[in-house]
């Protein structure tokens, strides 16, 4: 670990207007992740999460708040942390290879340079024999596989994960889970982590955040208390489903999230 | 008026990039591929079609040209003013060899293709200039459909006095033809850039002008490429009707100077010259076209 990565988001809010309709998409979001932690974010579909992580990354304006990275202040810094899109994005006239090599690319990194880097970790991960094909020639798996291979390689301290594994298949993803481990363990990142699985926000996170549905906030931080190494037989111990029931229970529970934000929009329209 | 432009050029059909799937912007629909036959045996298929397909071509190009010498023979068209194919293969044979005719093609198709290139270079130029500023490409835009809209080839008198009766003003004419609609075909590229590529550059820390140089430009190209075939046809019509006007070379010029000593045959010959002219340099483009595509995914930077 290098002790960089640690990040804080301090009241963000996000207000979208558009046509003199406003839709509050975070109000009062606040998160603190300490350096090399793997920390998921889980909330209902249209909560926000997406709109975080791009305001994270530097490509959104928050209405108001702060998000810092090591103390400094990083609103509008984009390519500052390593950000995997919800939608798995690759230039389709350029091969694997180069794809996945761009982040290199723009930041100056000779292109022979960039590939020697690149191709033991395709070979690692599942892309060998695929480095000159096109995007389109892929499956979906091996696409979000390269899009994620493109993010690690972008090698930056905090990396925003939306949904990596959102389009795999059970056992697909099982053993992409594990590969993401490995390598969180070996580089030591600070991962945030976006999933709609509770299985998967418990397997892999140190701290959960559960959202409340729109406008997303901060319903509940839980503290995953299952020792690493984990292994598959984890996720049947009694204490994950004592975990999963309690996240199912702050994630379904829709008194307060529901009402208060349809109670919002009434007043921002008003 | 903002998607007038997309309305004057039609997302190409031609797909660039082995088998690539590229959305239509219109519709959204993604290109299907067509069910395939397995009853038959695809390859030997495809080879008789295309045997039958040469043939045909062969058939219907004899019948046309074998009628019509027998029609004049027969005396059922008036050999003045029809001419016949073999009296204008004669002629052709005798300017090649005696006449100006070798000159003249080089001079037309030189006009033509200097223009065609600095046209289409300059129009793409300035159709993908667009995406750097939205207020200036919103400026600009009902300029270029007027422009676009403008009969250019009226214009002809003007730049033949502003540039004088030789080889220049030709080739302003090629140029002003094909210049506004490679603008407006790279500009509908341009348009219709995944604005989620663009994100993608930015979260990767890319500046402006590298979105630019490896989303935009490759993202425009089929639109580009698209224009070429309507070009070099614009571009040659420029510079012949350029010698129309006035010129001491040329195919066009020779075709003027026939009808005005009431030479209809050497008429006939100017046309067949040009048809075949036409015929080669499209031939050129669509092998141009099909170099650009083959290399596109070799673009970087
Ligand atoms: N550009 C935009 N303009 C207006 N409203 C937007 C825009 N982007 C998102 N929203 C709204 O903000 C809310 C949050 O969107 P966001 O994409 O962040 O949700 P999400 O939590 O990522 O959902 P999902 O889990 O389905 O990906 C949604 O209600 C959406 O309609
Ligand atoms: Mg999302």
């Amino acid at each position: 670990m290098n002790g960089k990565g640690k990040v804080e988001v301090t009241d963000i809010c996000k207000t979208y207007r558009k046509d003199d309709m406003n839709v509050t998409s975070l109000s009062h979001v606040y998160l603190s992740v300490e350096e090399g932690r793997f920390v998921s974010i889980i909330g209902p579909s249209g909560c926000g999460k997406s709109t975080l992580f791009n305001i994270m990354a530097g490509l959104l304006l928050p209405t108001s708040g702060e998000v810092t990275a090591d103390g400094k202040s990083i609103i509008g810094r984009a390519g500052y942390v390593g950000y995997m899109l919800q939608k798995d994005m690759l230039l389709p006239w350029r091969t694997i290879e180069d794809n996945i090599i761009l982040g290199l690319e723009i930041r100056g990194v000779p292109k022979k340079e960039a590939l020697a880097r690149a191709l033991p970790m395709m070979e690692k991960y599942g892309l060998k024999g695929f480095e000159k094909h096109h995007p389109e020639e892929l499956s979906g798996g091996m696409r979000q596989r390269a899009a994620l291979l493109r993010t690690l390689l972008y090698d930056r301290d905090i990396i925003l994960l939306d949904e990596p594994f959102g389009a795999l298949d059970a056992q697909t993803r099982l053993s992409m889970q594990n590969w993401l481990l490995e390598i969180w363990q070996d580089f030591g990142k600070t991962v945030l982590f976006v999933t709609h699985d509770i299985d998967e926000a418990i397997y892999l996170s140190d701290d959960i955040y559960v959202f409340s549905a729109r406008p997303g906030s901060v319903r509940a931080r839980i503290t995953v208390p299952i020792p690493r190494p984990r292994t598959t037989e984890d996720m049947t111990s009694p204490k994950f489903m004592e975990l999963k029931h309690e996240l199912i229970g702050l994630l379904y529970d829709k008194n307060s999230g529901v009402q208060q934000s349809s109670r919002e929009e009434r007043r921002m329209r008003a | 008026m903002t998607n007038a432009g997309e309305k004057l050029c039609p997302a190409p059909d031609t797909v660039i990039s082995k088998g690539e799937v590229r959305k239509k912007p219109e519709t959204g629909k993604a290109v299907s591929i067509p069910a395939r036959r397995i009853l038959y045996d695809e390859e030997t298929e495809k080879k008789v079609r295309r045997r039958h397909i040469r043939a045909g071509r062969l058939i219907v190009g004899a019948v046309l040209f074998g009628g019509w010498e027998l029609l004049v023979r027969a005396g059922l068209l008036d050999s003045y003013y029809w001419s016949c194919p073999s009296a204008i293969l004669k002629t052709t044979w005798q300017q090649l060899t005696t006449g100006t005719l070798w000159g003249d093609i080089l001079y037309t198709s030189g006009a033509t293709i200097l223009g065609f290139l600095t046209g289409t270079f300059f129009g793409a130029l300035l159709g993908l200039s667009f995406w750097w500023s939205k207020s200036y490409a919103g400026i600009s835009e009902p300029y270029l459909i007027i422009l676009n809209a403008l009969p250019k080839l009226a214009l002809g008198p003007v730049l033949v006095i502003l540039f004088g009766i030789g080889f220049p003003s030709k080739v302003i004419l090629a140029f002003l033809m094909t210049v506004i609609t490679t603008a407006l075909y790279a500009y509908s590229g341009v348009k219709s850039v995944d604005p989620a590529m663009e994100t993608l550059m930015y979260s990767l820390g890319a500046k402006r002008r590298q979105v630019f140089a490896k989303v935009v430009v490759p993202w425009s190209l089929p639109w580009i490429i698209s224009s070429l075939r309507v070009n070099i046809a614009l571009a040659l019509a420029g510079a012949i009707v350029g010698e129309f006007i006035a010129s001491e070379h040329g195919v066009g010029r020779m075709v003027i100077y026939a009808g005005t000593i009431l030479d209809i045959n050497l008429v006939w010959v100017g046309v067949f010259v040009l048809s075949i002219l036409s015929m080669v340099m499209y031939g050129g483009v669509v092998l141009l076209e099909k170099f650009l595509s083959k290399h596109l995914s070799n673009i970087h930077s």
